[in-house]
């Protein structure tokens, strides 16, 4: 019972940061209909840039704040340079640019740092306290819980209660009208991938220091975790994939727990298989979003 | 009724593939090229020269399922590797080379039958999401029975040594570029049939290829299975030219190159496979001398892996073309 409740904490600590990276990859979707298949690499591009700074002043939370800034221009960037250029005609190629990009992160990562893996330390200690006998929760657990807790809080706050949320809604679901009626929908498509990156980022600076460290290549794993988080959850639905991170964050840590962390892997895809076939427009998903 | 047969005609007008030369005459005159190149090539590049074959024989699958009907595919590294690792245990088990590439050609086979029907049932972005998730998630399986996979080292491969009149680099390509040719006979007559011009009504217009009387899901898992078959033998392939198998040997980033070998080379074509299997290694081999130039390992490899990269978006954003009749329906309302 003590296992079953520490692995269920640990899952929940795992699947809030799955849920940040689904949100990220749902903001984009709902924009432009592109899933960001470069947002792992992006990620881990800006956290390199974060434990370089960290590492140059000594101060981790400064870091933290230029991977946030570093997420805002590099989404902002792609959206700018690349995205806005694809041609849209097919969703193929939405996709095979983004793995592109995913290529030139990853080389060009791998040039500046190398191909080994770099330490990603915490800002807060990783020992669970102890309740009442069970170790259950780390300090650095609830500040995961507080920075996710904090994002989605703030992106529901934009998209319902300011204008400028308004037309970013607008410009999602009706670019052609919200450009009649003045909205930028241009500028705002740019801001979403901003966003997006950002939140990213935030993500990929929550789940390093929990996985094996800085490596080009550290986030594949957690990509495809959150894409399925955000399939289990619908991909057109921002509430959907926080609650399928949650859930894809409880079986792996109880996967991991009871079959051993080899497996965990194995189960995603399982997982991701078996929405895709079944509830192909995710577990919460009112609307259709995709043709059979 | 007949606006729609009329929208499936003129689409399935395109050109086929090599209509000006048989395939036939084409593999000749490659067996004959290669032979002579095999006697002439120093051993390194005769080696390369067999790489070369046994990547070609994945971009071809690979193209034609992705450019002719319309499926991208990053799960295609997971099924090289299905088909190296089912070589390895053959060999050492049995040893005997020609029926372990055909086992492995089967046993690829069969995964990819499975992956192809969860594949007909999927599209854009979904499906590259679920062949991305088997590509990264397959090589893991090495670990998980690493009583069998012998985890990160992989296994060695058992082969008996080449006949005595040549060298181990000259019997390599041989094999490699036998596979390839007759790959590439296959797929050029099998595209150029009815089940080619299936493929492309399926690409270009689901419901008009329905009422054509086209099975969608049939001809997308047939396309998906020819595929795989491909790979799995490139996957043989491969591990009789490292005589090693390892999941090292096959990243995520080994899908994404195919990918980009197919769309480089212009996708649906067998002469774009051929230069994108040149490209996969010509690329690195040229990247490996800047390397050693300036004197940097880290230079190495991700020179390669930052130069593809840029090719794959140039070549997205200069010429969408070469992807524009890659249009699969998503549905309307959800488009931009």
């Amino acid at each position: 019972m003590d296992r079953f409740l520490f692995l269920t904490f640990d899952g929940l600590s795992r699947g809030a940061v799955y849920a940040a990276f689904a949100l990220a990859l749902v903001l984009i979707w709902r924009a432009t209909r592109i899933v960001n298949f470069a947002q792992g690499a992006m990620a881990v591009a800006t956290a390199y840039v974060a434990y370089s700074v960290a590492d140059a002043t000594g101060s981790y939370w400064l870091g933290f704040i230029v991977a946030l800034v570093a997420g805002l221009l590099l989404g902002a960037g792609v959206e700018r340079v690349v995205m806005r250029f694809v041609d849209h005609s097919s969703p193929l190629n939405g996709v095979v640019v983004a793995l592109g990009l995913v290529l030139i992160i990853q080389g060009v990562l791998g040039m500046i740092y190398g191909n080994e893996f770099r330490p990603a330390t915490a800002p807060f200690s990783r020992d669970a306290f102890d309740i009442g006998g069970v170790a259950l929760l780390s300090r650095y657990d609830l500040f995961v819980f507080a920075a996710v807790g904090a994002v989605v809080v703030l992106l529901t706050l934009l998209f319902t209660r300011t204008s400028t949320g308004l037309r970013m809604r607008a410009a999602a679901f009706a670019p052609d009208v919200s450009r009649l009626l003045g909205v930028p929908v241009g500028g705002m498509l740019t801001l979403g991938w901003a966003l997006a990156a950002a939140v990213g980022s935030l993500a990929g600076m929550l789940v390093l220091p929990t996985e094996l460290g800085l490596h080009p290549t550290a986030m594949d794993i957690v990509f495809i975790s959150a894409f399925t988080a955000a399939v289990v959850g619908g991909l057109d639905s921002p509430i959907g994939s926080v609650l399928g991170g949650l859930m894809v964050g409880l079986l792996l840590s109880y996967i991991s727990g009871y079959l051993g962390a080899t497996v965990a892997p194995m189960a995603v895809l399982a997982l991701l298989v078996v929405v895709l076939l079944s509830r192909p427009d995710g577990l919460f998903a009112r609307s259709k979003a995709r043709t059979a | 009724m007949t606006v729609v047969r009329d929208r499936v005609a003129t689409r399935i007008a395109s050109p086929p593939m090599h209509r000006r030369l048989s395939p036939l005459l084409v593999v000749v005159i490659g067996a004959a090229i290669v032979v002579a190149l095999t006697y002439t090539l120093p051993p390194f590049r005769t080696y390369q020269l067999a790489t070369v074959g046994a990547y070609l024989c994945v971009t071809a699958g690979l193209t034609v399922l992705t450019g002719l009907n319309g499926q991208l595919s990053l799960g295609h590294g997971a099924l090289m590797a299905t088909g190296a690792y089912t070589l390895a245990l053959w060999q050492n088990k049995f040893n005997l080379l020609a029926v372990g590439i055909v086992v492995a050609i089967l046993v690829t086979t069969a995964v990819g039958a499975v992956i192809g029907l969860a594949a007909a049932r999927l599209r854009g972005p979904y499906l590259a999401g679920l062949t991305l998730a088997v590509a990264v998630v397959v090589p893991s399986i090495a670990s998980t029975f690493d009583g069998t996979f012998n985890s990160d080292q992989g296994l060695s491969v058992i082969l008996n040594p080449p006949p005595d009149t040549m060298t181990v680099e000259q019997w390599q390509a041989w094999v490699c570029w036998g596979g390839a040719l007759l790959t590439v006979l296959a797929l050029a007559l099998l595209t150029r049939g009815r089940f080619g011009r299936d493929m492309r009504a399926v690409r270009d217009d689901e419901t008009a290829a329905r009422l054509a009387g086209i099975s969608i899901a049939r001809t997308q898992v047939t396309a998906f299975v020819v595929s795989a078959a491909c790979a799995g033998l490139a996957g043989a392939l491969f591990a009789v030219i490292a005589q090693s198998v390892s999941p090292g040997a096959f990243p995520l980033t080994l899908s994404l190159f195919l990918v980009m070998a197919i769309v480089i080379g212009g996708l649906g074509r067998l002469t774009g496979a051929l230069i994108g299997a040149l490209l996969l290694v010509a690329l690195p081999a040229v990247a490996h001398e800047i390397g050693e130039a300036a004197g940097s390992q880290r230079l190495e490899g991700n020179l390669a892996l930052t130069f593809f990269g840029v090719v794959l978006v140039v070549v997205m954003l200069a010429a969408p073309g070469g992807l524009a009749s890659l249009r699969i329906p998503l549905k309307k309302k959800g488009q931009r």
